[in-house]
């Protein structure tokens, strides 16, 4: 007779569920994205009529200049964006980095524009930057100047939708970098200090090499999160002027959407996925060489 | 306890200050616009003290109230609806994966078994994938193979496997601290798997359980691409219908911020509720101890 050790299965009875849903709603439909890149495919047709096309969705791409543009506007968005947030949000974690009254309620109310739908975020720049009533303009017509078109000038544009990025999201490299601050050894601050070393001092030979590991993988889950905004830019400017705003992960709602090309989207989409994973790699990667390091050193520590 | 907390220079303060208007300007502002009649904000003079109307709030929720505005000549009922629809998918969105996240987690962390390694890793990899890549798949697959086009649980099945990854990852860190005797005590007693798993690491494990719910929610509750491309008019959520009444030109800026405000305030009462856990949730992954 066979018996099962139930000792044996309950690991994969408490996994079962999880393992079945990934599978069927995440697992599948990217492996069934693959498949569509290879196909001509409309949304009014089941997958099994679409025809076989191979590799021309790609080529196609690789030859298009408007994807092109929009692969560059996407790169040049997420190393804007991450460039700023961590130089702002280092800053001011170094800069409020003290034991003041109400530090709570500071962390709080900055993580409150992470916190809202990123519909609602573009709502409320695109009300501020309204030609004619938002808040910006208004202001500087009152100072005399003349008013920007903020959204409406392909100059502009991608400016303005940084803006409002580094609104949301400066925050949360703030948080992670001032958590990183006050988990550091204090025995090598104090030892800085009796030496005499100056602030700047403390801050660009001590604190910040110090703080690197947590600040590389903090700019790396910030780029990855880069490559995934969409509904903000969507309410601002739709992709427009132009191309001037039209980041990859928007391209590929659109084609799906209004082009009604799911072949060319899944296409996108997978090389869109391609970059985030050699991202993702690169940051384990960088996790590992760190983790060895810590055990080696910790190892030569414990002989000596 | 008793801290000591050193005078700063009034610089110092007047930089807080400056951040938390930076921070709270757009908030405060939307939350202004929502008061004010459309008249009112494309007039333009500067409407910096106005007479704070409900009006726009009574338009968007008016088939809910128990009273008929007088100001409302044709009732839209979508945007009540699709409040009434986003608070469905998003609750049980989060139960679902609170419950199977919390589960696979601890077999993650506490039992040794074939191929729990590469589990780990690829729940991690999958944390990547953005919610435009999964667009067309799934798209294809839940009309022409599910036939969950259109329906609540077609939209839930999505977020619940979107949000795993990161719940289970995060649960695991919090599971990992819970003294492995105390399980073992319950054993002696004679508890099952099931029983030690709900009746003593799940209290223990409770400010995990916070920080993965607020996150579920604030996806389920704030996603836009998939439940557009996903549900049909009756199922729609609060962001598909903003986006669906913001055009070109003659945008109602009262009733739209109205709107997103409605969308907005469970979020921020989370934050205030519990930004402990979210601070922690957020810092659990790059920081560690």
């Amino acid at each position: 007779m066979l018996r099962i050790n139930p000792n044996r299965m309950t690991p994969y009875m408490f996994l079962a569920p999880a393992a079945i849903i990934m599978a069927f709603a995440l697992l599948y439909p990217i492996g069934y994205m693959v498949y569509a890149s290879f196909l001509d495919w409309n949304p009014s047709q089941r997958i099994g009529e679409a025809d076989w096309v191979g590799l021309r969705n790609y080529a196609n791409l690789l030859q298009d200049e408007s994807f092109r543009e929009s692969f560059f506007v996407t790169i040049k968005f997420a190393f804007a964006v991450v460039t700023l947030e961590m130089i702002i949000g280092v800053g001011l974690a170094l800069l409020l980095d003290r034991n003041i009254r109400g530090m709570s309620m500071l962390r709080t109310i900055f993580i409150l524009p992470m916190m809202i739908a990123p519909i609602v975020v573009g709502l409320m720049w695109r009300y501020m930057y309204h030609p004619t009533v938002g808040i910006f303009n208004q202001t500087l017509k009152s100072w005399g100047f003349e008013p920007i078109p903020w959204l409406s000038d392909s100059n502009w544009s991608l400016i303005s939708i940084i803006i409002a990025d580094i609104w949301q999201w400066t925050p949360f490299i703030f948080i992670l970098a001032l958590a990183a601050l006050q988990s550091l050894p204090r025995s090598a601050l104090e030892a800085a200090r009796i030496d005499g070393a100056t602030g700047w001092q403390q801050i660009f030979y001590i604190k910040i090499p110090l703080m690197m590991p947590v600040l590389i993988v903090t700019a790396l889950l910030r780029l990855i999160d880069a490559f995934k905004v969409l509904e903000v830019i969507l309410v601002m400017t739709n992709g427009g002027p132009g191309l001037s705003t039209e980041i990859m992960s928007l391209r590929i709602a659109r084609t799906a959407s209004e082009f009604r090309e799911l072949g060319v989207a899944a296409a996108m989409s997978n090389l869109l996925l391609l970059l985030l994973f050699v991202l993702t790699v690169g940051m384990f990667i960088y996790n590992k060489i760190q983790e060895n390091r810590a055990a080696r050193i910790r190892k030569v520590a414990e002989e000596a | 306890m008793s801290t000591t907390y050193k005078r700063q220079n009034p610089a110092f303060y007047a930089l807080i200050a400056a951040l938390i208007m930076m921070s709270l300007g757009p908030i405060i502002l939307m939350l202004s616009t929502s008061l004010q009649l459309n008249v009112d904000i494309m007039s333009d003079s500067s409407s910096f003290f106005f007479m704070p109307t409900m009006k726009n709030y009574e338009t968007v929720l008016c088939n809910v109230l128990w009273y008929t505005p007088e100001h409302v000549d044709y009732c839209n009922p979508s945007f009540a609806r699709s409040l009434g629809n986003s608070l469905i998918v998003a609750l049980v969105s989060t139960v679902i994966t609170l419950i199977v996240g919390c589960m696979a987690a601890y077999a993650l962390v506490r039992f040794r078994f074939m191929g729990r390694g590469t589990i780990s890793m690829s729940t991690l990899m999958m944390r990547m994938v953005p919610p435009a890549v999964l667009l067309v798949p799934v798209f294809g697959i839940w009309t022409f193979q599910y036939g969950l086009d259109g329906t609540f649980t077609g939209i839930v099945l999505v977020y619940v496997a979107m949000n795993l990854p990161f719940v289970i990852w995060i649960l695991q860190s919090f599971i990992i601290q819970v003294p492995i005797q105390l399980e073992e005590a319950a054993k002696m007693d004679g508890a099952s798997p099931l029983q030690v798993f709900f009746l003593v690491v799940l209290p223990v494990i409770k400010p995990g359980l916070a920080a993965a719910a607020i996150f579920t929610f604030r996806i389920a509750w704030n996603e836009f691409l998939l439940a557009n491309a996903l549900l049909d008019r009756n199922t729609r959520t609060v962001p598909v219908t903003i986006v669906n009444s913001l055009t070109e030109h003659d945008i109602d800026w009262g009733v739209i911020m109205a709107t997103g405000m409605l969308l907005a305030v469970p979020p921020i009462i989370f934050t205030f509720l519990a930004s402990k856990q979210i601070i922690t949730g957020m810092t659990a992954g790059a920081v560690k101890g």
